[in-house]
């Protein structure tokens, strides 16, 4: 079994997900980096992506970063779904709040 | 501790899957589950404290960190402090003896940041884990994964660090061991202590307020670190960097996740702090040597990834 193919619409970038693995962890083994990794466990929302075409499955994921109206959208984090068909996905950009404003040391470095 | 506040004495986190969450905290840091309760809610000590609970997991929809407590010396301080902080104008909730098993009463209060903190006073002493009191043996057999030695500190990342500074300074009476100042001279980074330990808790400058960053567990050795480095490979851990050494503090640390996405440290050394110390201070365009001595740049998720 050749596992799933997942574009990322977004950078052009292909990969291939293993039965069972979610497509963070899939894009990670690669080398790849067209989805941003935090915790890789559903809590932080920084690997959030909007499913375009294809079916998975989906683990624990917090509400606050994916409310059920979300999942409806497809926005759901790479880090906690699981494809069952191959999928298309494209990057959501963080919301401005997440990332101008993240914190002041920032724009320090 | 001159205003009888002693040590760190619990952290409640939400884990979005206790099963998960409990296994992690047992089998991979070797912590103890030590009971729960009709809430669902699993308590759990790391085996050189004598409190019968440092850490309790809450399951929730949405990960985090719901309070961290300190342990005051008695009841007396307690009335004190509590009098001391309305007297200041922070608003306390009482929280009755026995919503946390085992616990006294609790002092809850909200700083600025927007974290929520507690005092209290009394929790059953069990002992060491697997030592006795009476001429005890090194240390207990039967400890899993990273043995962790106790719970150390909280880093929490929030608003208003100088009205936070102020409450735990000026009113609970802890020092102020490490920061660092942008060019303007305003604090973005604040390490306190109440103890001679470099810090109990830590705060960092961001917008969005009561966000977590970090719970710490103490290791004894650097060869500690690099077992524990072993084992979150060895379990396909999701890690966040290290091992490496901080600038702030010097401890040498190594940072991961929970299966929730909170993120863990453990670490072992660091500086130490008496009140006549002055504090240390790291600049801002330092902050990546300050944060991780040896790269000497911030990854970027240690900044944004927070639960
Ligand atoms: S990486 Fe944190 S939610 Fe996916
Ligand atoms: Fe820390």
């Amino acid at each position: 079994m050749a596992g799933f193919h997942v574009l990322n619409r977004t950078t052009g970038d292909r990969f291939t997900c293993q039965d069972g693995q979610s497509v963070l962890k899939a894009m990670e083994q690669l080398g790849l980096k067209c989805v941003p990794v935090g915790c890789r466990g559903g809590g932080c929302g920084y690997c959030k992506i909007r499913v375009l075409e294809g079916e998975f499955e989906c683990g624990k994921m917090s509400k606050v970063h994916v409310p059920p109206e979300a999942v409806e959208k497809g926005e759901v984090l790479a880090c906690r779904i699981y494809p069952l068909t191959d999928l298309t996905i494209e990057c959501v950009p963080l919301p401005e709040a997440a990332l101008a404003k993240q914190t002041t040391t920032k724009s320090l470095r | 501790m001159k205003k009888g506040v002693m040590r760190p004495g619990h952290v409640q986190i939400r884990v979005l899957d206790m099963d998960e969450a409990v296994k992690h905290y047992t089998d991979l840091l070797g912590m103890i589950e030590t009971d729960r309760d009709d809430q669902g809610r699993v308590y759990l000590k790391a085996w050189t404290e004598v409190d019968k609970f440092s850490l309790v997991l809450r399951e929730a929809d949405e990960p985090g960190c719901d309070f961290m407590a300190f342990k005051v010396v008695n009841e007396e301080a307690l009335n004190q402090l509590e009098r001391d902080l309305v007297e200041y104008g922070v608003e306390v909730e009482q929280v009755p003896a026995e919503e946390l098993k085992d616990c006294g009463r609790r002092v809850r209060f909200q700083v600025p940041s927007g974290h929520t903190f507690e005092l209290f006073a009394d929790k059953q002493y069990t002992g060491k884990w697997g030592l006795s009191s009476v001429n005890p043996e090194a240390w207990p057999r039967g400890l899993q994964g990273m043995k962790a030695v106790r719970f150390d500190h909280c880093l929490f990342y929030g608003p208003e660090l100088a009205a936070v500074y102020d409450i735990f300074v000026n009113v609970l009476g802890f020092h102020l061991a490490e920061q660092v100042l942008d060019p303007e001279g305003t604090r973005i980074a604040q390490f306190l202590t109440v103890s001679m330990k470099e810090h109990d808790i830590a705060f960092i400058h961001h917008e969005e307020k009561g966000k977590f960053h970090h719970a710490s567990f103490f290791l004894e050795t650097w060869e500690d670190v690099l077992r524990a480095a072993d084992l979150i490979s060895m379990t396909d851990t999701s890690i966040d960097i290290g091992p490496t050494r901080h600038g702030l503090t010097h401890g040498k640390t190594i940072y991961f996740f929970d299966p929730s996405g909170n993120r863990n440290e453990v670490f072992c050394g660091g500086d130490y702090f008496y009140p006549d110390h002055k504090p240390v201070t790291w600049q801002a365009e330092q902050l990546g040597k300050a944060i991780f001595y040896h790269d000497r740049v911030l990854n970027e998720r240690f900044l944004t990834v927070l639960t």
